[in-house]
C-alpha cells in the first residue's frame, strides 16, 4: 500500500482495532469462564476465584433436571430434523441447480423468507396452527417446527455444492439406463457426501441451540436441553446458581462438540452467513 | 375425407408429444418435480400459519361482531403497556445494530488483510453456536455486582461501587452485542472480501490517502453489502427474547415486544391476540427492512469483482 498515508496515524488506527477485537474475545471468554468455574464451585461469592472446587454440582444438576430425558429428547430431535432436513432438502436443492423454471425465483423466495423472518415472528402463528393439529407439545410437533428454517438451509447450502458437480457425469449415467432413484443413490449421492455431510451437521448444531421454536412449540417431554437451560435460568434463586451453570457446562459441550465436528468439514463463516449468496447480486 | 383426418390426426400427436417437450424445453420434467415436496413443506408449515394467522388476529376473542374485526389491533395502538413494546424494542435493536455495522467495517477491513482468519473467526462464532441462552446466563455472572467484570473495574478505580449492568437496558443491550456482533461482522467481512483488492490499489498508487481510498472506493462498493447486513442482523435483534427475559427487566424497560406476544399467547391463551401481535412484528421489521432497502437504490450498483465484472 503506497499513497498519502500518515504512518503513525495508520499504526495507531491499527492497535485502535485490535484493541476493540481483543476486548471483545477476552469479555466473550471471560463470560463463558465464568460459567465453567461457577459450575465446578463450591460456593463462589465475593471473591476472584471460588475457594474450593468439586464435581457435584453435576451429578445434582443430572439429577435435578431430568438431564439424561432430556438429552436423550434432544438427540432425538437433532437426529430426526437432521433426517427429514436432508430427505426433503436435498431433491430440491437438485432440481433448483439443475433446472431453470418458470416462477423458480418465487420458489427460491419461499425457501429465503423462513431463514429471514426470525422465529419469533411466525413461531407464534405456527405454534397455534400446531396445538390446533394436536402436534403441539409433542415431539413430532417440535420436530416439525425445527424443520421451517432448516429444510431451507439444506436447499441453500447444497445449491453451490450441486452445482460443482460436472452434468456429464449425470448425462452419462442417463445415458446407462440409470432412473433418478438409481442417480441419487450410486452418482449423486456419493459425490454430495461432503456437502451433504456439511449440511446435516449445521443442521444438528442450529437445532441444539435453536431456542425460539422449540421453547414456543414444546410441552413437557419433548423440551430440547436449551430450553430445559431457559427455564432453569428463569426460575434461578429456586435452585443453587451452580446446578444451573453445570447444566449450561453441559449445553455448551453438547453444541461445542459439533461445532469442532463441523469445523473439520466447513468454513466457520458458513456457520452465520447462511443468507450470503441470497442479495441481488 | 383421409386428407382431413391426416392433419387432425398429426395435429393431436404434436400435441401430446411436444406437451411434455415443450414442458422440458422450459425446464419442467421429473427432476423439477423434486423440488415439490420442500416446497409444499414450507407452504404448509410456514406460509399457511402466517396466512392463518393473519385470519386469525381479525378474529378477536370477543367475537367480531361484537368488538369489530379490528378489535386485536386497536387494544394494542390504545394501551401504552402494549404499543410502548414497540418503541422499547426498537430502542434495543435500532443502536445496537448500528453499532455492530459501524464496529464490523473497520475490523473487517483489517482481518480481510490477514492471512489466517480461521482462528479468530471461529472464536468469534462461539456466541453463535452458544445461543442467546447462554450468553444470557454467562452475563449473569460475569455482569453482576461480584462478577469479574465489575470486580476489574473497582480494582482499577474506575468506579466506586459496582455498575449495575444486570435486570436492566444494559444487561440487554450488551448480551444482544456479543450475540450478533459476530454475525454482522462475519456477513460484513465475506462482502469485504468480495472486492477487488486491486481496485483499491489503483486508487492508492493515484496518490489517495485510506481515508479517501475508503471514502471513495470501498464504501460505495461496500453500501450494498452493509445495506443487507443491516437488515438481516436488525431483524435478528428485533426479535430478542430470551436475555430480555433473563437479563433484562422484562416488566419494564425491556418489555419488548416478543414478550408481549408471548404473553398474550401462553399466559392469556389469547392466541388471536398474539397472531396480532406477531403480524404487528412482522410489520415493523419489514418496514424498517423495506425502508433500507429502498434507499439501497440510491447507491452504486454494480460490479465490485474488477475486471471479472
Amino acid at each position: 500500500m503506497k499513497g498519502n498515508e500518515n504512518p503513525v496515524l495508520t499504526r495507531l488506527w491499527s492497535y485502535a482495532i485490535w484493541a476493540v477485537v481483543l476486548f471483545f474475545v477476552v469479555n466473550l471468554l471471560a463470560m463463558i469462564a465464568t460459567v465453567v468455574i461457577n459450575s465446578l464451585s463450591t460456593r463462589w461469592l465475593g471473591t476472584w476465584l471460588p475457594p474450593g472446587y468439586t464435581t457435584r454440582w453435576y451429578f445434582s444438576a443430572w439429577k435435578e433436571f431430568q438431564l439424561e430425558d432430556v438429552l436423550v429428547v434432544t438427540f432425538q430431535i437433532a437426529a430426526a430434523v437432521a433426517f427429514f432436513s436432508a430427505l426433503l432438502g436435498v431433491p430440491a436443492a437438485y432440481a433448483l441447480a439443475r433446472r431453470d423454471f418458470p416462477g423458480k425465483k418465487l420458489v427460491m423466495l419461499l425457501f429465503l423468507l423462513p431463514l429471514l423472518v426470525p422465529p419469533f415472528t411466525y413461531g407464534i402463528p405456527l405454534a397455534t396452527v400446531l396445538y390446533k393439529a394436536g402436534l403441539g407439545g409433542t415431539m413430532w410437533g417440535v420436530i416439525a417446527a425445527n424443520l421451517v428454517p432448516t429444510v431451507p438451509f439444506v436447499v441453500l447450502v447444497l445449491i453451490p455444492f450441486i452445482e460443482q458437480i460436472d452434468p456429464r457425469v449425470e448425462a452419462a449415467a442417463r445415458v446407462f439406463g440409470a432412473g433418478t432413484v438409481r442417480l441419487f443413490v450410486y452418482v449423486l449421492v456419493p459425490l454430495l457426501t461432503p456437502g451433504i455431510l456439511a449440511a446435516i451437521l449445521l443442521v444438528l448444531m442450529r437445532t441444539m441451540a435453536a431456542f425460539e421454536l422449540t421453547f414456543l412449540t414444546s410441552g413437557p417431554g419433548s423440551q430440547t436441553l436449551v430450553v430445559s437451560l431457559y427455564y432453569a435460568v428463569s426460575a434461578a434463586g429456586v435452585r443453587a446458581g451452580q446446578s444451573v451453570d453445570a447444566m449450561a457446562v453441559i449445553y455448551m459441550l453438547t453444541t461445542l462438540i459439533w461445532l469442532l465436528v463441523a469445523l473439520r468439514f466447513v468454513n466457520p463463516t458458513q456457520i452465520v452467513t447462511r443468507a450470503k449468496r441470497e442479495p441481488a447480486h | 375425407m383421409t386428407s382431413q383426418s391426416i392433419p387432425a390426426a398429426s395435429s393431436a400427436h404434436n400435441e401430446r408429444v411436444p406437451l411434455r417437450l415443450r414442458l422440458a424445453q422450459r425446464g419442467i420434467d421429473g427432476v423439477t418435480l423434486l423440488v415439490l415436496p420442500a416446497a409444499l413443506f414450507i407452504a404448509l408449515l410456514f406460509v399457511y400459519p402466517f396466512v392463518y394467522g393473519m385470519n386469525l388476529s381479525v378474529q378477536p376473542k370477543g367475537g367480531a361482531e361484537s368488538v369489530g374485526r379490528f378489535a386485536n389491533y386497536v387494544r394494542f395502538f390504545s394501551d401504552s403497556f402494549l404499543y410502548d413494546t414497540i418503541l422499547t424494542t426498537l430502542w434495543l435493536a435500532l443502536p445496537v445494530t448500528i453499532i455492530n455495522v459501524v464496529i464490523s467495517i473497520p475490523v473487517a477491513m483489517r482481518v480481510r488483510l490477514m492471512r489466517r482468519q480461521r482462528l479468530l473467526t471461529t472464536i468469534l462464532v462461539l456466541p453463535v453456536t452458544l445461543g442467546a441462552v447462554l450468553v444470557a446466563e454467562g452475563l449473569l455472572n460475569y455482569l453482576g455486582p461480584q462478577g469479574w467484570l465489575n470486580r476489574t473495574l473497582m480494582t482499577f478505580g474506575l468506579v466506586a461501587s459496582p455498575v449495575r449492568l444486570v435486570h436492566n437496558y444494559w444487561g440487554v443491550f450488551i448480551a444482544l452485542i456479543i450475540h450478533s456482533f459476530p454475525f454482522t461482522f462475519l456477513l460484513t467481512l465475506s462482502y469485504v472480501t468480495g472486492i477487488d483488492p486491486s481496485l483499491e490499489q489503483a486508487a492508492s498508487t493515484l496518490g489517495a490517502g485510506p481515508r479517501a481510498r475508503f471514502r471513495h472506493i470501498i464504501l460505495p462498493l461496500l453500501l450494498p453489502g452493509l445495506a443487507i447486513t443491516f437488515c438481516l442482523s436488525f431483524v435478528q435483534d428485533f426479535a430478542v427474547f430470551p436475555s430480555a427475559v433473563l437479563l433484562g427487566a422484562p416488566a419494564g424497560p425491556t418489555r419488548v415486544i416478543s414478550i408481549a406476544a408471548y404473553q398474550a399467547a401462553f399466559e392469556e391463551y389469547d392466541y388471536s391476540m398474539a397472531s396480532a401481535i406477531a403480524m404487528i412484528m412482522g410489520f415493523v421489521q419489514l418496514l424498517i427492512v423495506v425502508t433500507v432497502l429502498t434507499s439501497r437504490g440510491l447507491f452504486y450498483r454494480g460490479p465490485a469483482g474488477g475486471a471479472k465484472g
